[in-house]
């Protein structure tokens, strides 16, 4: 039982990381039906500005939680610029194009951003501090969860919430509900669409970033090439859970990382992956929309 | 017609030449020195020629052996098996007395048959693939380096020995290195019986997280971890074992033995164990061969010269030490007498690879990896 809870942790601290992620990926194919590749490389500087910032301030003499806030805010902006400036050059001016156009202007963005870190930092890993403070829990418990599991819990859990609100109940998020079910529509009633679709890019990539954050200071390390395989990741659970819809990217990446964990746990961890994959392909036959996307028709 | 009895003639009268300055040269101790000296894996025989030819100069310079000059015949094999048979049957044919080489695995193998029934010894720098010389059926082949198994031994010899660990858990990365570390350690820990290997698994290199397989590792009741595998995982691994407060001794091969794990883990490396090869730059040998490499060279020497080098004293000495180049004599010597060389004070098992090369177990004290003796 103890084993159980265990993996269930450790399975739900790795899915709220893909949530985080996936939220960003569910959000602009929601809008603008693009899968924007470039996604996981801004969780990957993310993690590398938070390491840059984090450096500096324990220069100046901050400690412990203090920086990790400061520089979870100023990844936080950097990588909204990011998603900002992503948009506007990269896809913005392909936006009438036929859809494969921004998809491989996506593909290309990643590569570059990839290797702009590799070339302006380094190709090696780099060491990130452990920002999170490690608390002493008793001991069954601190077997299952340790101070900074809880923070990522906690701060995933309190970031969706607040996702939610601003959808449901801002005006931003009604304009990008309302572009979302249709774009033409939205902009005759004096929605600004073009804001919206940046909105929504700087949106996702905040949220990218602090999951960068709270990987980095988890896992204790960081290089390039990490935002790679958090965006395949995050991207499955996106579409398990059915791509454009916001729940359904939190509910398909808690299901990933259970899956993960589990498999590692009762099978074996060389097989992780498979099970991660095989999950994915298993409801996408019994349930092609995802879990809780609507099958939508096609507009003609 | 009458042409070609002239040249026929002139042929005969060039061989007549030939034959008899070869008989004289049967005066020279003979060395054939075997491996890549010219193609893209050159970089790993051409430290051993220079070893080999810049300790014949000093030899010869000095008087020779048993009063008999050396010389020294570089042979080519670009490390390709179908080239090296080809080299081997040309230093048989010209008539070597031992041969230092080959530099790649395969290449040594093509060429062993051949110098097993010349009745040749060779003695490679560099060939690591273990059944060269576990399989018994080389006895003609040495080696000064240690086998590619040695390292997996060493962990699991360590583990059971000084660790005293009865339940082991074994980890790698899936790649060819840390899985074959991985697979060497459980062969001989479960050949030595004295332990179990709890758990066999593979890790995602890159993965996000370990604490899954950490908590099997627990769950099984391991005490000690052998891991397969380099240094961002085993950095990981570390860092979350100490999150989940498990603490066991983690075993590392010298994927992990660098400053990159140190670096990375940081707190978390303290007490770390990894194996990798024997810190040999302190000793005198290495030292003044080095030195009058950079002497001769005005360079620092390249891969495999410590132990190109330690293979040309050990033939020096074995020749010394029997008094000839007769193939009993030098086995005899090779595995009987003890040989001061530039990877350490050497001797040749029944096998014939090296003891007193190969690896140590360091730990992480203080932020420093530190030689275990």
């Amino acid at each position: 039982m103890q084993y159980f809870l265990e993996l269930s942790c450790s399975g739900l601290v790795r899915g709220s990381i893909y949530a985080l992620i996936a939220l960003g990926y569910t959000m602009v194919y929601g809008i603008i039906q693009l899968i924007n590749f470039a996604h996981g490389e801004v969780y990957m500087i993310g993690a590398f500005i938070a390491l840059i910032v984090s450096g500096v301030l324990t220069i100046y003499g901050f400690t412990g939680f203090s920086i990790l806030i400061l520089a979870a805010l100023i990844a936080a902006v950097y990588a909204a610029a990011y998603g900002y400036t992503l948009e506007k050059i990269a896809y913005r001016p392909l936006r009438n194009a036929p859809r494969l156009s921004p998809l491989i202007s996506a593909i290309g963005m990643s590569l570059f951003l990839q290797n702009y870190v590799l070339l302006a930092q380094t190709p090696d890993f780099l060491p990130f501090p452990s920002l999170i403070p490690d608390f002493e829990f008793m001991e069954p418990i601190a077997h299952i969860v340790g101070s900074a599991e809880l923070v990522i819990l906690v701060t995933s859990a309190i970031t969706m919430i607040a996702l939610t609100v601003l959808i449901k109940y801002t005006r931003i998020g009604k304009a990008m509900r309302a572009t979302q079910q249709d774009m033409t529509m939205a902009r005759l009633v004096g929605v600004n669409v073009d804001n919206v679709i940046s909105m929504t890019f700087v949106i996702g990539s905040v949220l990218a970033a602090i999951g960068g954050v709270l990987v980095g200071s988890y896992i204790g390390q960081i290089n390039f090439y990490i935002g790679f395989m958090a965006g395949v990741k995050a991207f499955t659970a996106a579409v398990l859970g059915g791509i454009g819809n916001i729940p359904g990217a939190a509910l398909g990446a808690l299901v990933l990382g259970l899956a993960e964990s589990y498999a590692a746990g009762y099978v074996s961890s060389a097989y992780e992956d498979v099970f991660a994959f095989g999950v994915l392909v298993l409801i996408l036959i019994l349930r092609p929309a995802g879990l809780l996307g609507k099958a939508v028709k096609q507009k003609v | 017609m009458r042409k070609s009895v002239i040249k026929k003639l002139v042929m005969v009268a060039l061989l007549s030449l030939v034959v008899p300055v070869s008989g004289f040269a049967a005066d020279t101790i003979k060395i054939g020195v075997a491996g890549p000296h010219t193609g893209d894996l050159a970089p790993y025989g051409i430290p051993t020629k220079e070893a080999v030819e810049m300790i014949a100069a000093q030899v010869n310079a000095a008087g020779g052996v048993l009063g008999k000059q050396l010389e020294v015949m570089p042979m080519d094999d670009q490390c390709k098996p179908e080239i090296a048979t080809n080299a081997a049957t040309k230093l048989v044919s010209q008539g070597v007395n031992v041969v230092i080489g080959h530099v790649c695995s395969g290449a040594t193998k093509a060429a062993l048959g051949i110098y097993k029934e010349a009745n040749l010894i060779a003695i490679s720098p560099s060939a690591t693939n273990p059944p060269l010389t576990q399989s018994g059926e080389y006895p003609n082949f040495y080696r000064t380096i240690a086998p590619d198994d040695d390292q997996g031994k060493l962990a699991a010899n360590f583990v059971t020995d000084k660790l005293g660990a009865k339940k082991i858990a074994i980890l790698h990365d899936k790649g060819d290195y840390g899985k074959g570390f991985a697979d060497f350690a459980q062969q001989f820990i479960e050949a030595g019986g004295k332990a179990k290997v709890v758990l066999f698994e593979g890790v995602t290199p890159g993965a996000m997280d370990y604490s899954a397989v950490i908590q099997k590792v627990r769950k099984e009741g391991a005490d000690a971890v052998i891991f397969g595998g380099y240094h961002p995982e085993a950095s990981k691994l570390v860092a979350q074992m100490n999150k989940k407060r498990m603490k066991v001794p983690f075993v590392g091969p010298d994927g992990i033995k660098g400053d990159g794990f140190l670096e990375i883990a940081g707190a978390d490396a303290e007490g770390v164990y990894a194996t990798g090869p024997m810190d040999v730059s302190t000793l005198a040998a290495n030292k003044q061969a080095k030195d009058d490499y950079v002497a001769k060279y005005g360079k620092e020497p390249g891969t495999f010269f410590d132990q190109g080098y330690a293979a040309m004293q050990a033939v020096l000495n074995a020749i010394k030490v029997s008094g000839g180049t007769e193939y009993a004599g030098l086995e005899k010597a090779l595995k009987g007498s003890f040989v001061d060389t530039a990877v350490g004070k050497i001797k040749f098992d029944s096998k014939g690879d090296a003891e007193g090369v190969g690896f140590s177990v360091f730990q992480v004290k203080g932020g420093k990896f530190v030689e275990l003796k």
